[in-house]
């Protein structure tokens, strides 16, 4: 086993169990934290297979902007234990049932895709991360949608500006 | 004659009279773009902060360095003796009279014989205590005091972490002998 | 690929310099406090400490002794294990970017040619902007953790005057990007070392940076999520010990740290003015940098702290109109005309 595999498998499993204990956490702040962990662990993955611009990405836009955001609104609103509202037993388990069937079709989608299919990921040679490829793929080859997704951006931005001006 | 009463605003501020002519009026124009940058205003308090690096700054290091004190300081009460060495202090009572914040309190006694050279009078103090708690330093015990006896020298009380510190007595406040210990009476006694 | 097939001396020769460039920020932390107290002291005329050792040199020692043997409390109703993460992730964080500052150029020592930077990513500024926007962290999970109102509602100031700053200081910094084309520290100082400094070409950029560097730091005039007596302390309220401590020392560590990122961006790193440093032998060139990166980033250390003593605090209000109406479309416009520019002479 090498190097990689060792960090693989360690961050594998670190995410893993932290998106867990994101789910069983009682505390919606621990779960958040765990949250930041998950994050943590794929740029770790990010990072192993040579994608540093993604990797970095994720943590300033997720860990470091949203999840903050996040800890705003569960901090203020004082979640405990005692608010939370009982769910019965039964929302439980048809949660599981449900979950655990979106998990097995995305599993068998993944496993029987033609694409993916007799792949491995490259590790430490991969450019497809690097921000030179990334941005020549972005402005070349997908420079519409993106630009369509920075108008939706821009017109989120004004709606924000909108609601939050006082008339 | 003219009287001098402000018929409004603007008059009263003319007949309002500058006593030092350091004062300066407002400036209450709105403020233009350059002063809504802001930054000239910054940069000319950095350079008045970055001036004063370079003064001299006006402390004294105190136990090496002390303050100079004017000949008239009041500080600390001394009891003091005659050439000979012998108390002055007759525990007549004046001073306790005298004290406005009624600080010092005193027991007199006889002089017996063969104290000659102690006590230049018949009576004395036996016990003579300030509580310098209370003393204000005005030295209007000095002033009543028609001996000579007792007088407020040039150092001040020392900090204490108890009250009973502070009562002074007549060990602390005496003078030491200028017969026998030439030197620290020089010095207790200071400039005057 | 296995395990063991390391350059064992190039993880030895890391390991090293990591361990040198981090005591040597716990060092220069350290008598960040005492310089900013002489500071403070010689702009408000007074000595300052002066008791402790010739000049008050010791002075850091006794204030760390202070604080190491005050008595540490975590309060009954906190939440103890976030209470302790807090200030750790507040060093953690501010250790952090040292990594990829490059203190030097090459050093050339038993027969190996050491770099003097743990880390040349190619995504170097990344990495200091992802460390940055993880130190909020350490201020809201201490905030948090207090279990205090007080410190929840100065955890939160802090908490959103790190973020509101944080994107004026990536606007001003994309316009930097554009000039280097390049995100890796090293490069954009060995692109100073060939031309001129960035300040040259970026001297709105460096100012919005700047600015935003002071409340990133969490310094006067934007020290509002710490303001002693006025708003009742602030995240660290019910801190104590050397707990207290690392949160005020990782402030002085990201003090130092934004200073030598200052250095690097706009004052040309390690290169020494009107000097061609290729002259000189390699080793002299490398310490000959390494003093001239120290001498800037002390400058820029006394310069945080020439403002802190000149400047005002700001109201709340005032910091975030500040930082959402000033600073940010003055960052765009200059990263829009940097644009123009950088394509005009392109083309």
């Amino acid at each position: 086993m090498g190097t990689a595999q060792i960090l693989f498998w360690s961050l594998t499993a670190l995410a893993l169990i932290s998106a867990i204990m994101v789910l069983v956490s009682k505390n919606p702040v621990y779960s958040v934290l765990w949250l930041i962990v998950v994050f943590f662990a794929i740029s770790g993955h990010y990072i192993l297979l040579n994608a540093q611009f993604l990797a970095i990405v994720n943590l300033i836009v997720y860990a470091g902007a949203i999840m903050v955001l996040f800890l705003f609104v569960i901090m203020l609103m004082n979640l405990n234990t005692e608010t939370e509202p009982q769910k019965s037993i039964w929302m439980k388990f048809f949660g599981v049932v449900a979950g655990g069937l979106l998990l097995s079709f995305f599993i068998s989608f993944v496993i029987s895709s033609a694409d993916l299919k007799g792949k491995s990921a490259q590790l430490k040679e991969g450019e497809i991360g690097l921000i030179k490829t990334l941005g020549k793929a972005l402005f070349n080859d997908y420079v519409i949608p993106f630009e369509i997704a920075s108008i939706l951006f821009l017109s989120a931005m004004v709606g924000a500006v909108v609601i939050g001006k006082k008339d | 004659m003219q009287t001098l009463i402000p018929h409004n605003a603007d008059e009263s501020r003319r007949m309002m009279q500058s006593l030092t002519n350091r004062a300066k009026p407002v400036d209450r124009r709105p403020m233009n773009f350059v002063d809504r940058l802001y930054l000239p205003a910054v940069l000319k308090g950095m350079s008045i902060t970055f001036g004063h690096i370079f003064k001299k700054p006006p402390t004294i290091k105190y136990p090496e360095q002390t303050r100079e004190f004017s000949p008239v300081f009041r500080g600390l009460h001394v009891l003091n003796r005659d050439e000979e060495g012998r108390e002055r202090c007759t525990a007549c009572g004046l001073c306790a009279v005298a004290c406005p914040a009624e600080a010092i309190t005193m027991e007199a006694a006889e002089r017996e014989p063969g104290e000659e050279n102690l006590y230049r009078e018949e009576k004395y103090a036996a016990r003579y205590e300030i509580n310098m708690l209370r003393c204000i330093f005005c030295g209007l015990c000095e002033e009543a005091c028609p001996k000579d006896a007792i007088y407020l020298s040039e150092t001040f009380a020392p900090s204490n972490f108890a009250r009973k510190g502070f009562i002074y007595g007549k060990k602390d406040l005496l003078i030491p002998n200028p017969v026998t210990q030439p030197e620290e009476y020089a010095k207790a006694k200071g400039k005057r | 690929m296995t395990l063991l097939a390391f350059d064992w001396i190039f993880l030895i020769e890391k390991l090293v310099l990591i361990v040198i460039i981090i005591s040597v920020s716990l060092v220069i932390a350290m008598y960040e406090t005492y310089a900013e107290r002489k500071v403070a002291a010689w702009i408000q005329d007074r000595v300052g400490p002066d008791r402790a050792g010739p000049w008050g040199i010791l002075q850091p020692l006794a204030d760390g002794g202070k604080l190491f043997f005050k008595e540490e409390i975590i309060p009954n109703s906190s939440n103890k294990f976030l209470f302790v993460l807090g200030p750790c992730l507040a060093m953690l964080t501010a250790m952090m970017t040292c990594a990829v500052v490059p203190w030097s150029s090459k050093l050339e020592l038993f027969g190996r040619s050491i770099d003097m930077q743990i880390a040349d990513i190619n995504i170097g500024i990344l990495y200091v902007f992802g460390v940055v926007s993880m130190g909020v962290y350490g201020i809201m999970i201490g905030g948090w953790a207090s279990n205090n109102k007080f410190s929840l509602m100065a955890a939160l100031r802090g908490a959103s005057q790190v973020i509101s700053y944080e994107l004026a200081m990536g606007l001003s910094l994309i316009a930097l990007l554009m000039l280097t084309g390049s995100l890796s520290l090293k490069t954009i100082v060995e692109q100073q070392q060939a031309g001129l400094w960035n300040i040259a070409y970026q001297p709105l950029g460096f100012l919005l940076f700047f600015v935003c560097a002071l409340a990133e730091c969490n310094r006067a005039p934007f020290d509002l999520p710490e303001a002693e007596s006025e708003l009742n302390m602030g995240y660290h309220q019910e801190y104590s010990s050397m707990k207290l401590g690392f949160y005020l020392f990782s402030e002085y560590i990201n003090m130092f740290i934004s200073s030598a990122i200052m250095a690097t961006l706009f004052f040309g790193g390690y290169d020494v003015p009107f000097l061609d440093e290729s002259k000189l032998a390699v080793n002299v060139a490398a310490i000959v940098g390494l003093v001239a990166l120290m001498l800037k980033i002390f400058f820029f250390i006394f310069l945080f702290m020439w403002v802190r003593w000149t400047l005002p605090r700001f109201r709340y209000d005032q910091l975030m109109r500040v930082g959402w109406k000033n600073m940010i479309p003055l960052a765009l416009a200059n990263m829009i005309i940097t644009a123009a520019v950088v394509l005009l002479i392109k083309k």
